[in-house]
């Protein structure tokens, strides 16, 4: 049997409106053989837990460039936990201040990946990782 | 960020220079590549001040008249604004460029849930007539102008502007402000957008004609081609899908039955100056010359005023670098260069740590310094369009006004621009080049200095601006203060005639006027439309 695409849900949240990066990083992906769905614009937490679980998305990926990386990583967590649905690679990408990338990571963020990240780096990562989450 | 791709042979010499924009630069230019693209004075150039324009608005361009700097301030709360405007203009800035914070950009109040975390964060936090009265304490709204950096909620900004006049005593036809409304851009790029398409152009439509009418020196709408740049489109993309966007507003105000000759020359514009120096020139060159033609061949504009393509160029944001950020300061300065060589008017510089965080106040000053140099110390104001008649230059600007039209061509072919934007046209033709521009930067096709070529090792750590939590809960404090103080039934008897204009396809700016006296908040009042228009759906473009 063919094994399944591996399904990524990139994110918004919050009230920012660059999504240069989430775009790019789409088109990556997709060209990386995933299958990408990407949320748009000006998400809530809720929301995007609520179409993880709905696509049954297998990665995470937020995309923030606000500086609001950590409180709407914490409330994020809390709200997949709250659902039962924490099994999925979480990645966090934009402008991201290398101190807050343990932080991230305490919060149960896999990998941080900032603005200007090869492909390969995070292509190769996810295709690493993913098994090991949702096995 | 904006580096034409240089194809070399072993021996790094250049065997092709080809442009963003697709064009190709020869290793020489005479006097048989402008004759062979029909070039003619009259036609292509004419005067400066004169027809098409191509040389500039001005017959003795910044010789007349040197430019307006507008450097983009605001942050926090109101009184931190108000501190920063005073600095600027005390050290010479001729014009203000106003930040809000994204729940207003948003149409949220301080305290809505959804402006959690946000509040002044990226600009100052405006909640109500009030937050105006404290930022624009002690500063003459007749002689200076402001630009306010809004688009979704722009009405309200604009009635706000006005009643804040009223309230000190200036005439609102003495007043001058730019808002920047111009919804379809965030649409395809910064992403700042509330309402649906249709109700939202219509809004741009009710403040172009308000202003007509009543506020003579103000200029409603500002078309940003700017941040479609930034989101990753070309040059003549960002020229084409500027000029077609402001054609989307004309025809709206046209439909209500005016002649565009009575309102374009309000419209101005905001440009980006990143990139290669040559195509920058040739590309706000070919601009204000097609604005004028397209005017008076699509809208009968004979007006000559109304011809002029007004607006900021500057920015260059996407070319700044976080890493080596200091090289930014010289980037500033070469594309400062390019914005006077190409006859901007007004003109604004990111500063050189906006790459990674809020600009200090040194660092903005430093921008405004790099403008000051260049027009009162090298001599950038003694003669009009320097480059006027290089064989190269004017070549180039004629391809390039050949490029802009196909590219508006291939916009028009699938319905025209709020079409384009409705079903994602232009969202993904920009996404795309964005991925492929990416891609170059990392294969190194093309080269940007301290990214993928003479690279330092460790990069710059980015400074995030920590957010001000104690000044968030006093903005919110402070709202909740006034929503006790003010007369809420007359706050009550302006939002429902709001809602009555809004709902019956009358003009909302004076109900809005009306909405902000009387200190409506934002909130209120953007929430009045949201109930009305309903909310903007993102096409998919995946």
């Amino acid at each position: 049997m063919q094994q399944r695409r591996i399904r990524v849900l990139l994110a918004k949240p919050g009230l920012d409106g660059h999504d240069r990066g989430a775009k790019v990083v789409a088109h990556a992906l997709r060209d990386a053989g995933m299958e990408v769905i990407y949320t748009g614009l000006h998400q809530t937490v809720q929301s995007i837990v609520n179409q993880t679980i709905q696509e049954d998305a297998d990665v995470l990926g937020l995309s923030i460039m606000s500086g609001a990386h950590v409180p709407i990583v914490r409330k994020l967590m809390t709200a997949l936990q709250a659902s039962d649905s924490e099994q999925r690679l979480i990645l966090v990408g934009g402008v991201i201040p290398q101190e807050d990338i343990p932080v991230l990571k305490e919060l149960g963020v896999h990998g941080v990946f900032p603005g200007g990240t090869p492909f390969p780096e995070f292509v190769q990562f996810i295709k690493e990782h993913v098994s090991m989450i949702r096995a | 960020m904006g580096v034409a791709t240089y194809l070399k042979d072993e021996k790094d010499a250049i065997k092709k220079v080809i442009l963003e924009s697709d064009l190709e630069i020869k290793p020489v230019y005479t006097p048989d590549d402008l004759a062979q693209s029909g070039f003619s004075y009259e036609q292509d150039l004419a005067d400066p001040g004169e027809y098409p324009f191509t040389r500039g608005l001005h017959p003795l361009g910044y010789r007349s008249r040197n430019w307006t700097t507008r450097q983009y301030t605001g942050f926090g709360s109101p009184e931190q604004t108000n501190e920063r405007f005073k600095l600027m203009i005390d050290h010479g800035q001729t014009g203000l460029n106003v930040a809000f914070d994204l729940p207003t950009q948003m149409g949220f109040d301080s305290d809505d849930p959804m402006a959690e975390g946000e509040v002044g964060r990226v600009g100052m936090a405006v909640d109500s007539l009030q937050d105006f009265e404290t930022a624009f304490e002690g500063i003459r709204l007749d002689t200076i102008g402001s630009g306010l950096t809004i688009n979704a909620v722009a009405s309200i900004m604009l009635a706000m502007y006005q009643a804040l006049a009223e309230k000190k005593g200036y005439a609102k036809t003495k007043i001058s402000a730019t808002p920047q409304n111009d919804i379809l851009k965030e649409m395809i790029g910064r992403g700042a957008w509330i309402y649906p398409v249709q109700p939202a152009v219509r809004l741009i439509g009710d403040t172009i004609e308000y202003a007509m009418q009543e506020l003579p020196r103000c200029n409603p709408v500002s078309v940003c081609g700017y941040h479609i740049r930034e989101s990753g489109c070309t040059p003549a993309q960002e020229i084409a899908y500027g000029l077609l966007i402001a054609f989307a507003y004309v025809d709206n105000v046209v439909a209500r039955g005016y002649a565009a000759d009575d309102f374009v020359g309000r419209f101005s514009f905001n440009f980006n100056i990143y990139g290669n120096l040559w195509e920058t020139v040739a590309k706000f060159r070919a601009a204000r010359k097609l604005w004028a033609r397209l005017l008076t061949e699509r809208y009968r504009v004979t007006n000559k005023k109304a011809l002029l393509l007004r607006g900021l160029f500057g920015g260059g944001g996407s070319g700044m670098t976080k890493q080596q950020p200091e090289n930014n300061i010289v980037r500033g300065a070469y594309y400062a260069l390019a914005a006077a060589l190409s006859g901007a008017q007004t003109t604004a510089l990111c500063s050189y740590d906006e790459a990674y965080t809020i600009p200090t106040e040194r660092s903005a000053l430093l921008s405004l310094r790099t403008f000051q140099i260049l027009m009162d110390e090298i001599g950038l104001r003694d003669t009009v369009d320097p480059l006027a008649g290089s064989y190269f230059i004017e070549t180039l600007t004629k391809e390039m006004e050949a490029k802009i039209l196909e590219e508006m061509d291939k916009v028009e072919q699938v319905g025209g621009m709020i079409e384009a934007v409705s079903s994602g046209y232009v969202q993904s033709e920009v996404a795309r080049q964005a991925y492929e521009y990416e891609k170059k930067i990392q294969d190194k096709s093309v080269t940007k200095v301290g990214v993928n070529k003479y690279t330092e090792g460790a990069d710059m750590e980015v400074e995030l601006h920590r957010y001000d939590e104690a000044a968030a809960e006093a903005k919110i404090r402070q709202l909740k203060a006034l929503k006790k103080e003010r007369e809420q039934s007359a706050v009550k008897k302006t939002l429902q005639a709001l809602e009555k204009a809004a709902a019956q396809k009358q003009n909302v700016m004076p109900p809005l006027v009306e909405c902000c006296r009387h200190y409506a908040t934002v909130g209120e009042m953007a929430d009045v439309f949201r109930q009305i228009f309903g909310e903007h759906q993102e096409p998919s473009i995946f």
